[in-house]
């Protein structure tokens, strides 16, 4: 009955859980001043909603949720906003991106919280109080859920629908906290998507290196028909399409999504967001994010969005001797970032300080040696040896003929590569490529449409200028008096040198 | 023998009617070469490459009158995709048309305009907005860095500007044979 479908390749990789979840969730300090990026999901970027000098109180709309993927931003205390600018945010360029800056004023001050009561709520309107609380997918890629919480278009039932608590990256132990601590309200959030979603059948795959966590949801989960279905500790099984593959054997189609196949997929942090906001109000202003690696005391915080890195690497007793890089994410999938003043997303699931011995030792990348280990690693069933000659060589077309996009950028080739070829930053490059070809392609497009219309409007106007003028003019101006007097002027060019005659030809011309 | 060459001319007969009759049946209006040409070209619509625009350059590169490197614009991937296109061999840019230089957007300094409507008359794309006596501005999302703008202008205040890098428009770079920038951690099996 709770029969598994592996999937393809994958690794074994060393696990660092236990430096992190042994000891409980603590909740952040307050600190004076949180910057609240604007843009915390996945789509359209919020709209500031405050001014520098305005007050704002602890869930307080501050970024409306602009378009249908797009997610609200509420203030994460009261306080004064001292700011709406650009400020460095988490992201591998190092760029800034707006943020509403608040200054908090220690009192942290709720607004008035409105539980809704779901049973009773048209789908529709539960989304977009979902969409409005700010809710989006807390494993990393904070993707709206509002949107994944709407079947149509997709498929007409769902089968199958899973929580996500595998937690596949070495480091991190978000998810195992929350489950050992949390299991009865991320039930409670489970309840909300199942009304909504209407699933045959509910798993909950964990990954058996957490027997806590599943102890928990197993002992939560009785008398709901949820399933709690412990996965081999084997990453990605955290990787949704390899998820959905390892639970209920069906495979995501290459330009499709789970849902297409009729089945949908949420993290348990998700869930657990998804109760606050419907039973108690709340808008998602903190998450639970791991600090580990090279600093003292690594652990589980629960920080409010904005919060700088900084000030939870200090309150986990600051960094143990030398960092060589700050990571966010895991190891495998996370990047690293060029300052630790960047503030908590909702995407931060875990904060890495990684020393020399986490990382590989610095040698150049040696040439390909064909031997296949990345093939037989790919969890995704590609030929990641294949999509690196053609990235290398710029040749995107065949890259994308060896289905590039379906790449979910895990690292296991990069991992398993004797030659330290830095595989995955090549497909990122070519994927970036073709999506900054595309958009060009579209705007030559458009400039192409527009000067087309210029020409048109400029050619009617002509027209219509003719037309115009022919009216005016009365009869008077008839060919057969004009003619003596262009040939009387011709006449009278004809001594004079071959280009100026020309130009008086022209000259007479145009009067005429 | 005489079955065949009886069978070989039936079978050129045949082949012939037929091809024939697709000549006529599935006859090409225009000239399709034309459209695939201008689709590769960057529609900035500049003039650089000597022609009033991007499809006259590619009318005259399809009738063999103007070469295929002729487009700054359109740079070192344009050239190549147009030798692609026309199996030729790709060449480097004619210096004579101008340097292939990152994209840019016309920017009006709005306090010196004087609202004379050249550029608007200039502009290939109407990207600027603005009336006769009053402030000019430029679309910037529709300017296609064209640079015909800016000989009109009497005041010159009009200015190209970088188009600055943001989150949304960011890539990840080339690789470089460099394991300092390789996978953010690689960890080693103990």
């Amino acid at each position: 009955m709770s029969r598994l479908f592996p999937f393809h390749g994958g690794l074994k990789t060393v696990r660092h859980k236990t430096e992190s979840n042994r000891e409980a969730v603590r909740a952040s300090a307050l600190p004076p001043r949180l910057t609240v990026p604007l843009r915390q999901h996945i789509g359209a970027i919020a709209k500031p909603l405050v001014q520098a000098g305005d007050r704002v109180l602890k869930g307080q709309m501050i970024g409306q949720p602009d378009g249908y993927i797009s997610a609200g931003v509420h203030a994460p205390t009261s306080g004064r906003v001292a700011a709406v600018e650009q400020r460095p945010v988490p992201h591998p360029s190092g760029l800034p991106d707006w943020c509403v800056v608040i200054d908090s004023d220690g009192e942290d001050r709720w607004i008035d919280r409105q539980p809704v009561d779901y049973r009773r709520l048209h789908p529709s309107e539960l989304r977009n109080a979902l969409r409005n609380a700010g809710v989006v997918g807390l494993g990393g890629a904070a993707f709206p859920s509002a949107v994944k919480l709407n079947l149509s278009g997709h498929c007409e039932h769902l089968q199958t629908l899973i929580l996500n608590g595998a937690e596949c990256e070495p480091w991190i132990t978000c998810d195992d906290r929350i489950m050992r601590e949390r299991a009865a309200e991320i039930v409670a959030g489970l309840d909300v998507m199942a009304h909504v979603l209407e699933p045959r059948e509910v798993l909950i795959g964990i990954e058996d290196d957490k027997p806590e966590a599943i102890a928990a949801m197993t002992a939560a989960c009785a008398e709901t028909g949820y399933q709690v279905r412990p996965v081999p500790t084997r990453y990605p099984s955290g990787s949704v399409k390899q998820l959905v593959k390892l639970l209920t054997g069906k495979e995501t189609p290459v330009d499709g999504l789970p849902v297409d196949v009729g089945v949908q997929c949420f993290n348990v942090a998700t869930a657990y967001t998804i109760h606050r906001a419907v039973d108690f109000g709340e808008p998602v202003i903190s998450r639970i994010v791991t600090v580990t690696g090279r600093v003292n005391q690594p652990q589980n915080i629960e920080a409010l969005l904005g919060t700088p890195f900084a000030e939870l690497v200090d309150q986990s007793g600051g960094y143990r001797d030398e960092i060589q890089r700050l990571i966010m994410g895991g190891p495998m999938m996370g990047f690293a970032l060029h300052s630790d003043e960047v503030p908590v997303t909702k995407a931060t699931n875990c904060i890495l300080a990684a020393g020399a011995a986490e990382l590989a030792p610095e040698q150049p990348a040696m040439p390909c040696i064909r031997c296949g280990a990345c093939v037989d690693a790919c969890p995704a069933d590609l030929l990641p040896q294949q999509l690196y000659w053609h990235a290398r060589a710029k040749e995107f077309d065949k890259a994308q003929d060896y289905h590039l996009f379906s790449c979910i950028e895990c690292g296991c080739c990069s991992y398993v590569c004797p030659s330290r070829i830095p595989l995955v930053q090549y497909y990122r490059y070519a994927k970036n490529e073709i999506w900054a070809q595309e958009k060009e392609k579209q705007k030559a497009e458009l400039a192409r449409q527009r000067h087309q219309a210029r020409q048109e409007r400029l050619e009617r106007e002509k027209q219509e200028r003719e037309a115009k003028l022919r009216q005016k003019t009365p009869p008077r101006a008839e060919p057969v008096a004009e003619k003596p007097s262009i040939e009387a002027a011709v006449a009278r060019a004809k001594p004079f040198p071959a280009p100026a005659l020309d130009t008086i030809a022209e000259t007479v011309n145009r009067s005429d | 023998m005489l079955v065949a060459v009886m069978a070989l001319g039936m079978l050129a007969g045949a082949s012939g009617l037929l091809l024939g009759f697709a000549a006529i049946r599935f006859k090409v209006e225009g000239d399709p070469i034309v459209e695939k040409i201008d689709a590769i070209l960057p529609q900035t619509q500049c003039g650089q490459c000597g022609f009033a625009g991007c499809r006259p350059y590619a009318e005259a590169i399809a009738a063999g009158e103007a070469d295929i490197n002729q487009c700054p614009p359109g740079g070192e991937n344009g050239i190549v995709a147009l030798a692609e296109l026309l199996g030729r061999d790709p060449k480097p840019l004619n210096p004579e048309n101008g340097a292939e230089k990152p994209k840019m957007v016309a920017l009006i300094d709005e306090r010196n305009c004087i609202g004379c409507t050249l550029c608007i008359q200039a502009c290939p794309v109407d990207a600027i907005l603005g009336a006769a006596k009053h402030m000019h501005t430029v679309i910037a999302r529709e300017c296609t860095g064209c640079e015909l703008c800016l000989p009109p202008c009497p005041v010159d205040c009009i200015q190209m500007t970088p188009i600055p890098q943001m989150i949304a428009t960011w890539k990840w770079t080339y690789p470089v044979a460099d394991a300092k920038t390789g996978p953010s951690v690689v960890e080693i099996e103990a």
